[in-house]
């Protein structure tokens, strides 16, 4: 009796659990997308998974004589729960390679497990620069938050600021981009006062206020990218946009993808990133256009972007390898470049970094609508942190 | 610095109309509505909405941001809340986080995940001055509609019939409903009244705080913390609990920047810890 | 009536026996450890969840003290595990003790302030105190790496035999036991005397007082060991993932814990773990199929779960139980929150 309730017992628990295991297929190559799908990123993960779509209903579903499946798994914005997702990806549907991880925890606790199981991570969108560091496996396709920002305090000086003060999100990226721009600043010669605001925080008012009392030449900005809309809103209701004050940004705060919505405020902002869906080239027109096609006339952005390139690198590696993972796709991907929708890149082979041009944009009224026009380009920008690393830059 | 007195204000301002919706079905109902929030969410994409797309000037879209909202609460009072009145606080809680869920997954899947807006017109924006302090005009302007706001609030609990109704049918529904007063009507038109200010706070709120799909889950703390501090059993409470704590958070955050994250938490906990039952509240 | 105290004593003794369906459950819990190998890493998260939960319950189900900010204890406790395994201490138990230890300090410290006012102040003012810690965490990133987390976390083998395998066998297998071991204690401990006095005051704190119950000092001692089951969990969350970052301080780890132990059901030690299988298996499940919308699918399930009633939708499977053995009339888990006690 004892023995038959039990087995019944087991029976039922185990079928539930197995049933989430889902079917195996053989001869796929599979691609673990681990992405932030709802929660405050939740757009960050619609990005890029529409990217991805677009990216192989453009360029087939099979490299190297196999099928390609994605198989899209919502991170929750928790760092241990996609470290078990990314691990169960691995060991239970054999995922040639991992891809996605929208923010830096997300990417760095996965790391350890890329280089055990030597399962290639590429890195769609998170942008600390230590990603990369923490394993030999992870490659990276979005950007990095010193790389855009270093061109973006050199220009600065350029232009004659003297005084500049730095508002950034109370976390990694966002000190990331502090340090970069304080160092490369002072370095020119010019003064900088830093702020942290805290990341949840709805009201910049106290900051704002000091930024207005210490009247600096220029303000760098960094907060997420929903963030950077009630942010804009809320540096022109206080008038700053009038008081001298010029207004510079890491790209990610006039996000392609809300920046019509967030209306004139946006105006006149200077921002430096890697991407604008209004970069002038052939094949950046066909990518804006078959993106919106394809999703309602959604307006694609960096994160987009990082996606887009991400399926291309994972392409490209595989027909190299002839669809073979581990060690030798990570091999194949390092030294890869090609012109992007977003302008020409590559993949650094020692550091598996992404080296690309980085723009300087203004943002402008285009045809009734509001787009980051491109002014001023730098190209071949490495990681900064990790070329003063090594020495070579 | 007096700009900084006024935009802690405007702040505490802005939090109470939020939070007064909650601090009507929570302190007067004695319901824990964590919903809350979704209320407040969909009053500020009525109001996105029609002015985004439909071109509604945005004051005309604050009485419908009141109104959807409070429609859509007398429904889901009638159907579904009102079975849960006397069921146990932790049953309220996990029934309202059912509630949120549905409503963030609703309207990321009608509405897309990404950041909405507002369109305020050109005389709310910009800023004045006025005896030397510089005012924004849209804080002015929120501060001026919940002084009034809260006043209406304050003289139709206290000074009405049906503000005594709704107080007895709280204290004691038996009794009340003996003395022939329709408690169910009063419990719905409340609740109604309740879901509607969430809504309008929402459609307020939204262009200082951003609207996406996760609203209800963000602020929701903030609501709380406001209800909690000023006291569940009166309006006058979170009022001025909501003013507190908008002028030392904003203060806080300007003086010691370093410090900023920590001020409202604190505070609610030295508050708390003095008093339990809140800073303007009788003891039960 | 109990007229005696050798009665009172017999009584608790009786309480104290383990039941078939209890001996069930652990059963099917080691089994799926041969069972369902595919299943290890979910099954590992399963059990840390379970065991958080069970700590809220001692202190929800046993002393009726309602928390919002659990969490705290729970992120202490890993970030505990984590430092201590980052600067060379790798003993898998040595964390865990020494994680216990400062959760439990924090939650003595802390109770002072927690166990005053209504249910509402409580819920506040322990979600303030985890609020704040996490700040403090995030703040002080030299020491917790901040927004980007511990990395480095390296453990040694269990028992200095068992390495932590890709497949989360031993991960499980330890967690598992672990739990198991905390559940024994906590068994022991609900059922005792010390227990008893505990659901008098959580029934009626004037009463108990009035008999002679020191409630004040008891439901110290009972959040102080809450506390120390959560750092516990932490730190378990910790070692088995090797990793830890800002969010196993944040809210949401605090209310999806209140969510999964009243799930499963409040104030009889398994609802925790039971909820624990439950909504992951749930969860997992819905966000596999659909991974932006699954929300709405829990939303639904909470609300019908809400309005047909909690202890009905638990008795279901009491009876489906009581079919099986045949004895339809012998309950012998209780799953109602709110029983009423030895009188």
């Amino acid at each position: 009796m004892l023995r038959r309730t039990f087995l019944t017992l087991a029976g039922a628990t185990g079928l539930m659990l197995a049933a989430s295991a889902g079917a195996l297929a053989q001869e796929a190559i599979r691609i673990g997308l681990i992405l932030p799908m709802t929660g405050p990123f939740a757009s960050t993960g619609r990005q890029i998974e529409a990217a991805t779509r677009l990216y192989m209903q453009q360029n087939g579903d099979t490299v190297g004589g196999r099928k390609v499946e994605i198989v899209l798994r919502d991170d929750t914005g928790v760092a241990d729960v996609t470290r078990r997702l990314a691990q169960e990806l691995i060991v239970n549907q054999k995922v040639t390679v991992l891809a996605g991880f929208g923010l830096t925890p997300l990417a760095l606790a996965t790391a350890p497990l890329s280089t055990q199981a030597k399962t290639p991570q590429v890195v769609m969108a998170a942008a600390t620069s230590i990603i990369t560091e923490q394993s030999p496996f992870i490659v990276r396709t979005s950007f990095t938050a010193p790389q855009v920002t270093v061109p973006l305090a050199e220009w600065a000086a350029k232009q004659g600021m003297k005084k500049a003060m730095t508002l950034v999100s109370d976390y990694g990226p966002g000190h990331d981009t502090e340090r970069a721009f304080t160092e490369t600043f002072s370095k020119a010669g010019g003064q900088v006062d830093n702020l942290r605001v805290p990341l949840a925080n709805p009201d910049f008012a106290p900051f704002l206020q000091r930024v207005a009392d210490a009247k600096p030449d220029a303000l760098m900005v960094f907060v997420p990218s929903g963030v950077g809309s009630q942010f804009m809103k809320q540096y022109v209701e206080r008038g700053l946009d009038k008081s001298g004050i010029r207004l510079l940004a890491e790209g990610s705060v006039t996000d392609d993808d809300i920046l019509n919505g967030m209306g004139d405020v946006a105006l006149g902002a200077i921002t430096a990133h890697h991407y604008s869906a209004a970069h002038d080239s052939p094949e950046n027109k066909t990518f804006v256009d078959a993106f919106q096609k394809a999703n309602k006339g959604m307006r694609p952005n960096f994160m987009a972007m990082g996606g887009y390139d991400g399926m291309h690198l994972i392409y490209e590696g595989l027909k190299k390898t002839n669809a073979q993972g581990g060690e030798a796709l990570v091999n194949a991907m390092k030294g890869l470049s090609w012109t992007s929708p977003r302008g020409p890149m590559s993949i650094d082979p020692q550091t598996r970094d992404v080296v690309q041009t980085v723009y300087i944009r203004k943002v402008e009224r285009v045809n009734g609508e509001l787009y980051n026009v491109e002014f001023a380009s730098v190209p071949n920008v490495k990681d900064p942190v990790k070329a003063a690393k090594s020495g070579s830059n | 610095m007096l700009t900084i007195l006024f935009d802690g204000i405007a702040y505490g301002m802005l939090l109470f109309v939020l939070a007064c919706g909650l601090a009507v079905t929570l302190g007067l109902m004695n319901f824990v509505n964590l919903a809350h929030g979704a209320f407040a969410m969909a009053g500020g994409y009525v109001t996105s909405i029609l002015t985004m797309r439909m071109g509604v000037p945005f004051l005309a879209t604050l009485p419908i941001a009141f109104a959807a909202p409070a429609l859509l609460g007398l429904v889901l009072e009638r159907t579904l809340y009102r079975h849960l009145y006397s069921r146990s606080h932790l049953d309220q809680v996990l029934f309202c986080i059912g509630l949120v869920f549905m409503a963030v997954a609703a309207v990321d899947y009608t509405m897309g995940s990404q950041q909405q807006f507002v369109a305020i017109p050109a005389w709310l924006q910009g800023r004045v001055e006025v005896l030397g302090i510089q005012m924004g005009v849209y804080r002015s302007f929120i501060i001026l509609v919940c002084g009034v706001l809260a006043l209406a609030l304050q003289l139709v609990l206290t000074r009405t019939r049906f503000g005594s109704r709704l107080r007895a049918a709280v204290d004691d529904p038996r009794v009340a409903r003996g003395l022939g007063i329709n408690v169910g009507a009063i419990f719905a038109v409340t609740f109604a009244v309740g879901s509607g200010l969430a809504g309008f706070g929402g459609a307020l709120g939204a262009e200082l705080l951003g609207l996406d799909p996760t609203f209800p889950l963000k602020f929701m703390i903030y609501f709380l913390i406001v209800v909690t501090v000023g006291g569940t059993t009166s309006i006058t409470g979170p009022f001025l609990a909501s003013l507190l704590l908008g002028v030392a958070d904003v203060a806080g955050k300007y003086y010691v920047p370093g410090f900023g994250a920590f001020v409202i938490y604190t505070l609610m906990i030295a508050v708390l810890v003095v008093r339990p039952q809140g800073l303007f509240a009788r003891a039960r | 009536m109990i007229r005696t105290s050798q009665e009172a004593a017999a009584r608790l003794t009786r309480r104290g026996r383990w039941s078939l369906p209890e001996v069930v459950f652990w059963a099917a819990a080691a089994a799926s450890v041969v069972l369902l190998p595919d299943r290890y890493l979910l099954l590992n998260e399963i059990v840390v969840i379970g065991l958080f939960a069970l700590s809220l319950d001692l202190i929800l189900g046993y002393a009726g003290i309602v928390s919002l900010g659990h969490a705290a204890f729970f992120g202490l406790g890993a970030y505990v595990a984590g430092l201590l395994a980052k600067h060379g201490v790798a003993d898998p138990f040595l964390g865990l003790g020494l994680a216990a230890a400062l959760a439990a300090a924090l939650g003595l410290a802390t109770s002072f302030f927690v166990l005053r006012g209504t249910d509402l102040t409580k819920l506040m003012v322990t979600l303030g105190f985890a609020l704040v810690l996490a700040e403090i965490a995030n703040q002080a990133a030299w020491l917790t790496g901040g927004a980007d987390g511990l990395q480095g976390v390296v453990m040694g083998p269990v028992l200095g035999f068992f390495e932590f395998d890709i497949f989360g066998r031993t991960a499980y297998v330890y967690s598992l036991a672990v739990t198991f071991a905390l559940f024994v204690v906590a068994r022991r401990i609900v059922v005792s005397p010390f227990g008893l006095s505990l659901k008098a005051i959580r029934d009626n704190p004037l009463r108990a007082r009035a008999v002679g119950i020191p409630v004040n000092r008891r439901l110290v001692a009972v959040y102080t060991l809450s506390a120390a089951y959560a750092g516990v969990a932490g730190a378990l969350l910790a070692q088995t993932t090797q990793f830890v970052s800002l969010d196993v301080l944040a809210f949401h780890r605090s209310a999806d814990v209140l969510l999964v132990l009243v799930i499963g059901g409040v104030g009889y030690l398994y609802g925790g773990l039971v909820g624990a299988v439950l909504f992951k298996v749930l969860q997992d499940n819905l966000a596999a199929i659909t991974p932006q919308y699954w929300h709405f699918w829990i939303g639904v399930l909470l609300v019908i779960l809400v309005l047909v009633g909690r202890d009905r939708v638990a008795a279901a499977p009491q009876a489906v139980w009581g079919r099986l053995t045949g004895r339809r009339s012998a309950a012998p888990l209780r799953l109602d929150p709110k029983p009423v006690e030895d009188a």
